[in-house]
Formats: structure tokens, sequence, C-alpha cells
């Protein structure tokens, strides 16, 4: 059998739904952080096949490189919003970060 | 089964595997090693897309930077003397269900829709061609993409800072 593009295309539909979950079910905040990383990894594993199988230029790795640039900004902010957290909270569970809640 | 075959269904394992580790794993230290591994698997299937540079840039960035700030996350939010770095999880099943039914869109799309591809090329090295994209097509988003870098970089540190007066 040969691997097509709906092969690399379900690995990431699982990677996807797997982040989700991830995203969805923990309380820890850096947990999050690694849901959504998965999910970005997902959709730059779709870009990188379809810029193999479908388009004839290499516009869809490129793409994921800025994909890649975008999540190590995102994981530095991120990280110093959880640092500052726990700094005020002392948890680091993301639902105990309601001090705005009327 | 070819080994091009063989070779993309160990790596897709290795993948989702790790993935279900690092969302499932009672403890935090488990599951950033896990990612360490889905970014292993990840960038095996970026060389097996023909994505050479990309797969080197997957290493360097996401295992030597990402991987390593989200340690020193764990690390940082948890008391010294408290070594239990368990992680809570809450509402398992409305999740699971959610989640469940978006992998079933996601792979009826993927599997039932025509897609129009073309045979694909004999892989090549990629560097070259990506860094001429670059510094030709691409230039706005390069340039972009390095003020982000930067303001990312003083949001960060400015966020975290102590400051004097509090």
């Amino acid at each position: 059998m040969t691997v097509g593009l709906s092969h690399y295309l379900l690995v990431s539909a699982a990677l996807f739904s797997l982040g989700v979950l991830g995203v969805l079910t923990r309380r820890n905040a850096v947990n999050v952080l690694m849901g959504v990383e998965l999910i970005l990894n997902s959709a730059n594993i779709n870009l990188v096949a379809f810029s193999r199988f479908g388009a004839g230029n290499l516009n869809g790795q490129l793409f994921a490189v800025f994909v890649i640039v975008i999540a190590a900004a995102e994981v530095a902010v991120a990280l110093a919003i959880v640092l500052t957290l726990y700094r005020l909270r002392r948890t680091p569970n993301l639902d105990e970060a309601d001090i705005l809640k009327g | 089964m070819t080994i091009e075959a063989a070779v993309f269904w160990a790596l897709a394992a290795l993948t989702v595997g790790s993935a279900a580790v690092v969302v499932l794993a009672r403890s935090l230290i488990y599951s950033a090693f896990a990612l360490l591994f889905t970014f292993f698997g990840v960038a095996g299937l970026y060389v097996l897309l023909g994505a050479d540079f990309l797969a080197a840039t997957q290493l360097l960035v996401y295992v030597g930077g990402i991987l390593v700030l989200l340690l020193f996350g764990v690390m940082l939010t948890h008391k010294l003397y408290d070594l239990d770095l368990r992680s809570e999880v809450t509402q398992f099943a409305p999740a699971l269900i959610v989640a469940a039914g978006v992998f079933v869109i996601l792979a009826a799309t993927a599997v039932k829709t025509e897609w129009a591809t073309a045979s694909p090329r004999p892989p090549a090295p990629t560097t070259r061609s990506v860094g001429e994209l670059f510094l030709g097509d691409f230039l706005l988003p390069f340039e972009a993409a390095s003020i982000l870098l930067l303001v990312a970089l003083m949001g960060a540190a400015m966020i975290v800072r102590r400051r004097r007066d509090a």
C-alpha cells in the first residue's frame, strides 16, 4: 500500500483530537499548553502533507516554519503569564484563577 | 508493505501513542517527556514528506526551545518540598465525547474527500529553496515574524518582572 495524503491527514486528525482532549480536561496550565502544542503540530503536518501531495511548491513548508516561530513566541508569553499567576495565587491550576469573577 | 509504509506506520504509532501519554498521564513529567517523543515523531514524518529543513527546525525549536521552556514552567510552578507533580483531570467524559466527535468529523473529511493530488516530486534538499523563498516572495512575513519575536520577548520579560513598589 502506498502512503497517500489521507494517511497523513488521519495522523494529523488524531493529534488534533488528542490536543483538544488535553486542553479540555487538564487543570494544570502547563498541561494545557502541551495540548495546544499538539494542536499546532497537527496543523503543521497538514500543511506539509498538502505541500507535498497537492501543490507543486514549498509554500506549505514555509507556512509551517512560521507556525513554529509563532508557537515559540506563544509559549514564552504563556509561560510568563503562568509564572505570574503562580506567584499571585500559589497554584498552577487554571480554574483557581478566578479573581475577576463577579 | 513497502519500507516507506512501514516507516510511516512506525512514526505514526510513535507520534499518536506519545500524544496519548501526554494527555492521559498522571504525572506532569511523564507528559513532558512523552511530548518529547511526539516532537521526534512529527520530525520523522516531516522527513518522510520531504521537508528536511523543516524537520531540523522542528527539532531545534520545539525540542530545544519550547520543550525546555515547558520543563522550566513545570519546575517553577510547584513548591520545592512538594515533589508530587501530579496533574488533575476534570470532566473527562464530556471532553472525551467532544474529542471523539472532532476526530470522527476530521477523519471522515480526510478519507472521503477527493483531494486534487498530483504525484509527489522526488525528495530533494529544501534548505536552499526555503531560504530563497524567505528572502524573495515571503520577505514581508519573515520580517514581521522577527518583529513578533522581539515583541514577545519584551512582553514576556515585562510580565514576569518583579515590581519594586508592590
